[in-house]
């Protein structure tokens, strides 16, 4: 099952756990999954359809371009990060 | 992915062609964007604010327009109203309103040389002449321009439509406005246990200046606005993609209505990835009927256009008896200028990245503050962090008794270290870079004099992979054309048709490369976050995998086999029988008798495998006037796989320049109304050649599994450890630990009399 590490801002939400094993194959599954465990989860990860503007996740440490719809495999660790530009 | 081709096996790769693009370049026949002329053409100068703060009561634009061989005049009436939403440009996120607000000034200025309003002319000097009978009316408000008084409740506020946002995944907080627009929070372990664990604690507070880009060729951008709708813009760009969004979005057309051709560009590092003259010059078209072109002066670049942050920084460290860290916190705050978006996320993010740190917490805040809108430079954000935490790291060694590189050896981190902000890195070089360091004919030399001292420094930065598209078209004579949308700043070009040359088993001279507009090339994200020889390299390399799958579905054809039981190796198409046909012979029968060979390539990779660097600098200071010459520079880069080795040799040049730029002279110096004093390059003070001994680069090798040929991105990292490099060589000179940027003749001067002083027993 993917392991989410939940960020330090959302401990208000979640609790003071660091991470969580979570059922689901996508990104969007695992969010779904994680509202149902914390409530108010989805509305701070989520803006409509697409993540929030500036938040990016991270599978097995690898940034994906796909969002909601990244692929997650089993025993994956997935980390809701800020997205990085550059110079 | 694995690296799938040993370095041992290129014939391209490696060598160091001459670009494409040279003879252009060095006969001047480049075209840049103040070279763009065309028929009708009208020219326009813009009215900047003497405010660095102020409400605007009225705009009055009469007198400006009745001026014989004026055509048009715009202010951000003239814009649709942009709305308040977040897009994402790519590289990263901007908000519309707060984008329109600052190419055109909407009912606010919020720094000196806000634009208000544009006119076109005939010519320039009608141009400036009416733009200068504009009459507007403000109100002055109070600027605030330091980052921590702007923090503070009291504090003049800039935008009303600002509230704190805290991420990654936090909420939006407080009812009323602020300039705090965003928090950044990451933590890792006990942070309280960690430190109970040392033996060793620093802990310090820094300040650095804000500083710009300082790229030579100014912004520029001529636009015709067509009777059919459609606008065309050359401009000088570090993404014509992003800029096609941008003024599609501020002028309210249709994304395909906008065709932007990208010029050459004379320098960017990040500077040129906002819209500031496009979209006006657009509005201006649309007015006048006519071509317009706009182009800012040096002045302009300085009081208008992205700077990088000023920061506040206090950073704490601790280390057991062994030399380990046992804890880290830092505490970040970076200007945002007039608009929210300062580079604090990957400062927070890069700040204690090249260590092992068990237990780790990291807050940043992005501030408002009355400066220009500050933008990405190199590495944003990684500069001002390292300078922190790199001076830290050195005082720990001093306390320790470690030699700095055994120190940073010790806890260098690698592959499956765990950041604090969470992920786990992949195969990296960060001990390969102090190893070099170390085993460098610099490192084992002694100095030679008094006043003289060494320091060392590490940096890490990200890199970045986004989206890139390249499409190869195979010519009869065997030599391939292709086409690309990554402006060429620092010779991608090159690197770029190598990794294609390459891949077919052919010269890089037979690659003809060209960089293509938005509506010739495939969408392709910006040339930032060293990301386009990792990214449109792939890209490269699949439209060359797309060739060979082409020529031999053509050969199988030929020789009536099975495609399956034809390979293409170094430039050969091999059929099952010993049949073989070279890539030339393919490329000529595919004019002839086969179908045009034309290949296809993307990149969406997001393994762009995090770049990083130790430099180590000899300096020798002046004890009278506090003036630091740098005697000695060598620069160690984990640079992945060195595609075209002289170009990331000058990256690493160019950035590691940069870097005793920012550490040792350049500084917007202000006054208290928010002027800025030194707008021009005679008083902003960035190196020369006359400054600087040779930069000394090493270039580590470690491939980067997550590349077909192990690129790394290399042109962001070697900002980053300069100025802590040539602080901690101060410190060793000197005996100052300086903790404010820049460490400039005056204000190291003022560090050695207080330190005289206080060995005088304070006379």
């Amino acid at each position: 099952m993917p392991r989410v590490f939940i960020p330090p801002l959302l401990k208000k939400i979640t609790g003071p756990v660091d991470q969580v094993d979570i059922d689901g194959t996508t990104v969007r599954q695992i969010i779904e999954n994680l509202e149902l465990k914390f409530p108010g989860v989805k509305d701070r990860l989520c803006d409509g359809d697409s993540l929030k503007p500036g938040l990016a996740v991270a599978i097995d440490s690898h940034i994906t371009n796909k969002g909601l719809f990244a692929k997650v495999p089993a025993d994956s660790e997935v980390h809701f990060v800020t997205a990085i530009g550059g110079g | 992915m694995a690296t799938s081709e040993s370095k041992k096996k290129y014939k391209v790769i490696g060598t160091r062609p001459i670009r494409h693009d040279g003879v252009d370049k060095v006969t001047g026949r480049a075209k840049y964007g103040g070279d763009v002329n065309l028929t009708g053409m009208l020219h326009a100068a813009m009215l900047r604010s003497p405010h660095a703060h102020a409400n605007i009561k009225s705009i009055d634009t009469s007198k400006a327009e009745i001026i014989p061989g004026v055509h048009a005049v715009v202010t951000h009436a003239d814009m649709p109203d942009a709305t308040d939403k977040v897009v994402n440009l790519g590289e990263g996120t901007v908000n519309l309103k707060h984008l329109g607000s600052n190419v055109l000034a909407d009912k606010k200025v919020l720094y000196r040389g806000h634009a208000i309003a544009a006119v076109a002319a005939d010519n320039i000097h009608i141009a400036r002449e009416a733009a200068a009978l504009i009459d507007v009316k403000y109100e002055v408000l109070p600027a605030v321009l330091d980052v921590l008084e702007a923090m503070q409740d009291d504090a003049p506020v800039l935008n009303a439509d600002v509230r704190t946002e805290e991420l990654p995944a936090g909420e939006t907080s407080g009812d009323k406005p602020t300039n705090i627009a965003k928090h950044f929070q990451f933590e890792l372990g006990d942070v309280e246990k960690g430190f109970a664990e040392a033996s060793v604690i620093v802990e310090r507070e820094f300040k650095t200046a804000t500083v710009h880009q300082g790229y030579i060729e100014p912004h520029n951008a001529t636009a015709h606005w067509n009777a059919d709708g459609h606008i065309t813009v050359w401009t000088s760009t570090q993404g014509s993609f992003s800029v096609r969004h941008q003024v599609a979005e501020l002028v309210g057309v249709p994304l395909g209505f906008v065709k932007v051709i990208p010029m050459e560009i004379g320098g960017g590092f990040g500077g040129k990835i906002s819209v500031y003259l496009q979209p006006v010059a657009a509005l201006l078209s649309k007015k006048s009927g006519k071509p317009v072109k706009l182009i800012m002066d040096r002045t302009d670049v300085f009081e208008a256009t992205g700077p990088t942050p000023g920061s506040y920084i206090k950073v704490k460290m601790g280390a057991n008896s062994d030399g380990l860290i046992t804890a880290a916190e830092a505490y970040l705050s970076y200007e945002a200028g007039g608009y929210p978006g300062s580079p604090i996320a990957p400062g927070c993010m890069c700040i204690f990245a090249c260590y092992n740190i068990p237990n780790g917490k990291i807050d940043g805040y992005d501030v408002c503050v009355n400066k220009p809108r500050t933008n990405a430079y190199r590495a944003p954000g990684a500069t001002n962090a390292a300078m922190a935490a790199e001076t830290v790291i050195d005082e720990l060694c001093e306390k320790l008794g470690m030699d700095p590189a055994e120190f940073r050896l010790k806890n260098a981190c690698k592959e499956g270290t765990r950041r604090i902000d969470g992920p786990v890195f992949s195969r990296i070089g960060m001990e390969e870079t102090v190893q070099a360091i170390q085993n460098s004919e610099h490192y084992k030399t002694e100095l030679t004099g008094p006043n003289q001292g060494r320091g060392i420094a590490s940096g890490f930065w990200f890199n970045c992979g986004l989206r890139s598209s390249v499409t190869a078209t195979v010519n009869g004579d065997g030599c391939v054309a292709l086409l690309e949308g990554s402006t060429d700043i620092g010779g991608s070009r090159a690197a770029i048709a190598m990794q294609l040359a390459e891949t077919l088993g052919i010269t890089a001279e037979e690659v003809i490369p060209t960089v293509g507009d938005t509506d010739s090339a495939g969408y392709t994200d910006v040339t930032g976050g060293s990301r386009v020889t990792y990214a449109t390299g792939w890209a490269a390399y699949e439209a060359a995998k797309d060739i060979q799958r082409q020529m031999i579905a053509a050969a199988a054809d030929q020789w009536e086999v099975d495609p399956a039981d034809v390979s293409y190796d170094d430039g050969k198409i091999i059929g099952p029988n010993d049949q073989v046909l070279t890539f030339h012979e393919m490329a000529a029968q595919s004019v002839k008798t086969s179908q045009p060979i034309i290949g296809r390539g993307v990149s969406e990779h997001e393994e762009p495998g995090g770049a990083f660097a130790t430099h180590a600098v000899d300096v020798e200071v002046d004890p009278d006037t506090g003036k630091v010459t740098v005697l000695r520079y060598t620069a160690a880069q984990d640079v992945g796989t060195a595609i075209h080795p002289s170009y990331v040799e000058g990256q690493i040049q160019g950035g590691a320049v940069q870097g005793i730029g920012w550490g040792l002279n350049e500084e917007y110096f202000y006054d208290d109304s928010g002027k800025m004093s030194n707008s021009s390059f005679l008083d902003y003070r960035i190196p020369t050649c006359l400054d600087l001994p040779m930069i000394d680069p090493i270039l580590v090798e470690v491939p980067n599994p997550g590349h077909p040929y192990g690129v790394r991105g290399v042109g962001e990292v070697p900002i980053i450890p300069p100025p802590a490099a040539l602080a901690n060589a101060i410190y060793q000179a000197t005996g100052i630990r300086m903790q404010q940027l820049p460490m400039s003749p005056p204000r190291l001067m003022h560090e050695i009399l207080k330190k005289r002083a206080a060995e005088n027993g304070g006379s």
